[in-house]
């Protein structure tokens, strides 16, 4: 922890064994300073400012997923899909740079990797997804190893994959695996692919890319990216379905399917994923050893009271992705039912929204929305009638799709 | 919570303004617009309409011109069909009483 933010937390974090301080105005604590915490960090302030608000998190910066696969073909950086905390703060936001390594949801206390705890009245926890390496054979050696990537949390991974794929010679082959739904972000890898297409087709004409899907068929706008494929990457381009990866063996660089062995010079295999560690360590989780059922009215997680999970970790509600615009919109449930609750009030069930705009090329996108509304008879969210997906892929959509990524960002962090 | 200072002093002179339970109503129905119009309708980019601030009977008007399909979009008529008439007075309410 920064000796800043230790002086302004002193008062709020004890040192281990020490009886935790109890806060003089209604603390929450935020775990997680992505799409969603991020977003309730700063919204709880917004329509709360009596409410003290502590977000912790691990990195100095957010790497967005969201416009990180333009990165990959050379059409943003990653400067421009960073951003740090400091507007955070400026909203009365302490951001506490540490890793959150235990939840006492009796005791309703937060433990930090660098030692202490923090007494929270709230919690929201909004840890992203973290990767089950285990059902692909090999994959964690062959990581280590440099010789496959996932680059489905954006950051380090993402400059490596970028950089594989520069050095890549021309003729060579790119493979791109794709777990069973749900993953993080349906139409991310059907956008990744065309990314890296768009920047062959340029670059290095020779060369392929092999979707090898675990899925039957492209599970998000599957019409609009099968268009563009055949119109904009003929040749270049080849989509397999019911292609799962079971195994990786990095010697031969080598992807293993059920059936052959698919042998390619970029190896991007995206694991099947879970809500992230934290959950699982404070046992939020309540569904197929992956995710955790919430109360989608408050957001209020179904294992532990008190405690709200948002954004990938949640077990999505009928037709909702696990989107950025979902995490922020969970956060703004979540946001609004804490401020109720403190304030002694029931919350009443929202109206949220969700909008997943995917590049096919580099000024051409695609782009599905929905709205989602409480459903009392079936106690869950529920898509509305009237949502769907773009007409046909256009620059219109790819303009939008940037003002979408700019404002959300600053929608989240700014 | 500038909204909350407007809110009570516009109160203050028009007895006849919406109730707070109304006020937060129409806030939450337009924070999910935030992520394409910006946080509270201010926009980040010139792509965008700012909503902060519009007539209110505008936003009505154009939500209603959008989920009837009598103005062309690329993504509102589909948004727009997912609020009522009611759901639609509320959010403008609020957004024609936000600082630009
Ligand atoms: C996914 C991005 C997105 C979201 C979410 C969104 N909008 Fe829009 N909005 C747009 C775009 C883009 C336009 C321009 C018309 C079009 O192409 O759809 C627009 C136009 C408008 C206009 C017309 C403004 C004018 O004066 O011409 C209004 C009013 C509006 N939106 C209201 C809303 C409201 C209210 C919500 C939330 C319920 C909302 N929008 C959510 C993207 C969005």
């Amino acid at each position: 922890m920064k000796r800043r933010d230790f002086l302004k937390l002193a008062g709020a974090v004890s040192m281990a064994g020490c009886a935790s301080a109890v806060p003089s105005r209604a603390r929450v604590v935020v775990i997680g300073g992505g799409f969603g915490g991020a977003t309730a960090a700063k919204y709880l302030r917004l329509w709360d400012p009596s409410i003290d608000v502590v977000l912790v998190e691990r990195e100095n910066a957010f790497t967005s997923c969201p416009i990180s696969n333009l990165v990959l073909a050379g059409y943003s950086s990653m400067q421009e899909i960073s951003h740090g905390y400091d507007a955070l703060r400026r909203h009365g936001v302490q951001v506490v740079n540490d890793e959150a390594v235990a939840i006492d949801a009796t005791k309703k206390t937060v433990r930090l990797g660098r030692g202490g705890d923090i007494a929270y009245e709230r919690l929201i926890v909004s840890p992203g997804v973290d990767f089950n390496f285990g059902e692909v054979q090999g994959y964690e050696t062959a990581m280590n190893a440099g010789r496959v990537l996932h680059a489905w949390r954006a950051g380090p991974q993402t400059l490596a994959l970028r950089t594989q794929l520069e050095q890549m010679r021309d003729g060579g082959v790119y493979v791109l695996s794709i777990p069973q739904a749900p993953y993080r972000c349906p139409p991310g890898p059907y956008e990744r692919a065309s990314m890296v297409a768009a920047y062959f087709k340029q670059a290095k004409p020779r060369s392929k890319v092999l979707v090898l899907d675990a899925n039957p068929d492209v599970t998000s706008k599957a019409g609009l990216f099968k268009a563009a494929w055949k119109d904009l990457y003929p040749g270049i381009l080849e989509y397999r379905g019911n292609a799962k990866a079971v195994g990786i063996d990095a010697a031969s660089s080598t992807v293993k399917l059920e059936v052959e062995d698919v042998k390619g010079d970029v190896l991007n295999v995206i694991p099947p994923q879970r809500a992230g560690n934290i959950a699982q360590q404070a046992g939020l989780i309540t569904t197929n050893n992956r995710w955790c059922d919430v109360d989608w009215r408050t957001m209020e997680s179904k294992a532990a009271p008190g405690v709200h999970v948002l954004g990938d970790a949640t077990l999505s509600a009928p037709a909702m992705p696990k989107s950025a615009s979902m995490a922020n919109n969970h956060a703004k449930i979540a946001a609004a039912a804490i401020v109720e609750i403190l304030g002694g009030r029931t919350p009443a069930p929202m109206q949220i929204l969700n909008t997943c705009y995917s590049f096919v090329s580099q000024k051409e996108a695609i782009r599905v929305s929905s709205v989602h509304a409480w459903d009392e008879k079936d106690r869950t969210l529920k898509a509305l009638p009237g949502g769907g997906v773009s007409a046909a892929r256009s620059e219109a959509e790819g303009t939008y799709a940037w003002s979408w990524a700019r404002t959300i960002w600053a929608d989240s962090f700014g | 919570m500038k909204f909350l200072i407007l809110a009570a002093a516009t109160l203050a002179v028009f007895p006849a303004f919406p109730s707070f339970a109304q006020d937060v109503q129409g806030r939450n129905l337009a924070a999910g617009c935030a992520i394409c119009h910006g946080t509270e309708g201010r926009a980040v980019t010139r792509d965008v309409v700012p909503l902060a601030g519009l007539p209110k009977e505008h936003i009505v008007t154009q939500m209603k011109a959008f989920r009837d399909g009598t103005r062309p979009a690329t993504v509102m008529h589909q948004i727009a069909k997912g609020y009522s008439d009611s759901q639609i007075d509320a959010l403008a309410a609020w957004f024609a009483a936000q600082k630009r």
